[in-house]
């Protein structure tokens, strides 16, 4: 399944947040969308996963999502949106639990993603037990759970240390080896954007629009090889000469929410 | 040296949050233990304040005569019914007022403006339209709990995270399953914090209803032992009815043990 954004406008009431947002993701592809705080991803994110009303222009989907697919636009949160009161392998569950498969089928599948994903032996473990990076686990487990065709992933290793996000990177890659999902992935970290992705869109201060879309050229499982490093360094450099001034004008801006 | 290199001092000493399990037994029986004293020695006049072994014995003869269960069956009776009927209401316009927006529009003024009526000023009308036996008693208190239940179960509701009801619309949950599994569940802290109001209401209430229309029941145990300047039966119902309350947030303090047990 492709993400395909037409000219894309949003406004909270009187406030432009997007204006005129173009680009498409294809099948299985990685686009990294960065930009100064403020300017509009979550918004955008949430428009293309449905949680947002559509105001301007189309998000479309074109494109079968894949067999056994359950829920097309899935997220994973950057505050992991965990239910406190449920195991590991509940909140993997929920998202299960209403499309009316067969017990057998529900269990095999939470067993298969939380060992895809490290949490085997946390199954029965509460949210509130685990660290941040393995409640960030629970939350990529539950998105893949439901065989999404597009992933819609908002900061989701925002919240965690740089240790942490090195290791959930990895992990990152390793999945998405195994199962090439179409990912929309939001972050303000360049180097995340770097590693993780195929074409990184810039967007400006808000309003958001579209300032450059570069192609990452070195391909997602060799970037850690370090022939490649200069490279990647130089990539994340250009994004960052592109962002600055936008970032140091938003960062000064007085917020009026 | 020793003056030029000064050892660091502690003084971080005190305020800490804590509580040692003995010592409100212990604070318990000194004042019991004073309270005999005092009236033994005659500093306190049995004619104001019985003595503890007096309202020991008071509740003795009540045990022996049979009519400690009557009285204690009939109040619970009146508090669990009055409870039951004003917490399930409750429960259910505190759900629509946290997730409909109409009935949020149309309940909080509602609420505002009922809550702050005393409910035992009803209890005439309430006797006027249901006659003054048992269902006049149980309305009073099922309106006093009703309010309370109304007002902390809404709060609940509307404090549940938004960012996980919408992470429930994101994975397709219907809006039932959302309730179900998310706000209720999400919501079941403050709607536990809102039962031991709303039972302590029901405890006073009672009391009150107790005084008209009625020969049995703690309230108007109290009441006709207070008619008769009967001390020792007056505080032995008090007795009963702290020992009441004591039960009521115990039951509750185990609720609380097994529904939140994930927090
Ligand atoms: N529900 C809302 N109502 C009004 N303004 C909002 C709302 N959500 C976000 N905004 C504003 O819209 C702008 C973009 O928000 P957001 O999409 O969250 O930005 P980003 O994720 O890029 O940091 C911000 O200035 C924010 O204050
Ligand atoms: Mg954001």
């Amino acid at each position: 399944m492709q993400v395909v954004l037409d000219g894309v406008g949003y406004a909270y009431g009187d406030l432009p947040v997007l204006d005129g947002v173009s680009f498409s993701v294809a099948e299985g592809e990685t686009a990294a969308l960065i930009g100064p705080s403020g300017c509009g991803k979550s918004t955008l994110l949430n428009l293309v996963g449905g949680l947002l009303q559509q105001q301007v222009g189309r998000v479309s989907t074109p494109g079968a999502p894949p067999a056994g697919c359950l829920n097309p636009l899935t997220f994973v949160f950057q505050d992991f949106a965990l239910l406190p009161w449920r195991s590991v392998a509940g909140n993997v569950a929920l998202a299960l639990e209403h499309h009316g498969l067969g017990r057998k089928e529900r269990e095999g599948r939470i067993n298969e993603v939380l060992t895809l994903c490290g949490l085997a032996d946390f199954a029965d473990a509460l949210p509130r037990q685990l660290s941040g990076g393995m409640r960030q686990r629970v939350g990529i487990a539950r998105a893949i759970a439901v065989k999404p065709a597009v992933l819609l992933m908002d900061e989701p290793l925002s919240a965690l240390d740089a240790q942490t996000r090195e290791l959930l990177m990895e992990d990152l890659v390793a999945i998405w080896a195994r199962e090439r999902t179409t990912t929309l992935y939001v972050t303000h970290n360049l180097s995340e954007a770097v590693r993780l992705a195929d074409k990184v869109v810039v967007l400006s201060r808000r309003p958001g629009r579209i300032k450059r879309v570069v192609e990452v050229p070195v391909p997602v499982f060799e970037r850690h090889k370090l022939d490649h490093a200069a490279a990647l360094q130089a990539l994340q450099d250009e994004l960052w000469g592109l962002i600055k001034t936008e970032a140091q004008v938003a960062d000064r801006e007085v917020q009026d929410v | 040296m020793s003056e030029t290199q000064p050892t660091v001092t502690f003084r971080g000493r005190g305020f800490v949050p804590a509580t040692k399990r003995w010592a409100p037994w212990l604070a318990f029986v000194l004042i019991i233990a004073a309270w005999e004293f005092a009236s033994d020695t005659g500093l306190l006049p049995s004619l104001f304040m019985p003595s503890p072994h007096e309202v020991l014995l008071a509740l003795y003869s009540l045990l022996v005569d049979g009519k400690l269960f009557v009285h204690i069956g009939a109040s619970l009776q009146r508090i669990v019914g009055g409870w039951l009927l004003g917490s399930f209401a409750g429960l259910c316009f505190g759900f629509a007022m946290g997730i409909f927006v109409l009935a949020r529009s149309v309940g909080l003024p509602v609420v505002a403006a009922l809550f702050p009526i005393p409910k035992i000023a009803l209890l005439p009308l309430f006797i006027l339209w249901f006659g003054i036996g048992e269902p006049s008693k149980i309305a009073t208190i099922a309106l006093g709990v009703f309010f309370p239940t109304v007002v902390s179960t809404y709060s609940a509701v509307d404090n549940v995270p938004r960012n996980l009801i919408r992470m429930a619309q994101s994975f397709g949950l219907s809006t039932p399953a959302i309730v179900w599994k998310v706000i209720l569940p999400g919501a079941m802290p403050g709607i536990l914090s809102g039962f031991r109001i709303s039972s302590s209401i029901a405890l006073i209430l009672v009391v009150a209803a107790e005084m008209i229309g009625t020969q049995v029941g703690i309230g108007a145990f109290v009441l006709a032992a207070g008619n008769l300047m009967q001390t020792d039966q007056l505080v032995a119902g008090v007795v009963l009815l702290s020992l009441l309350g004591l039960t009521i947030s115990w039951l509750l303090g185990i609720a609380e043990k097994t529904l939140l047990r994930w927090r």
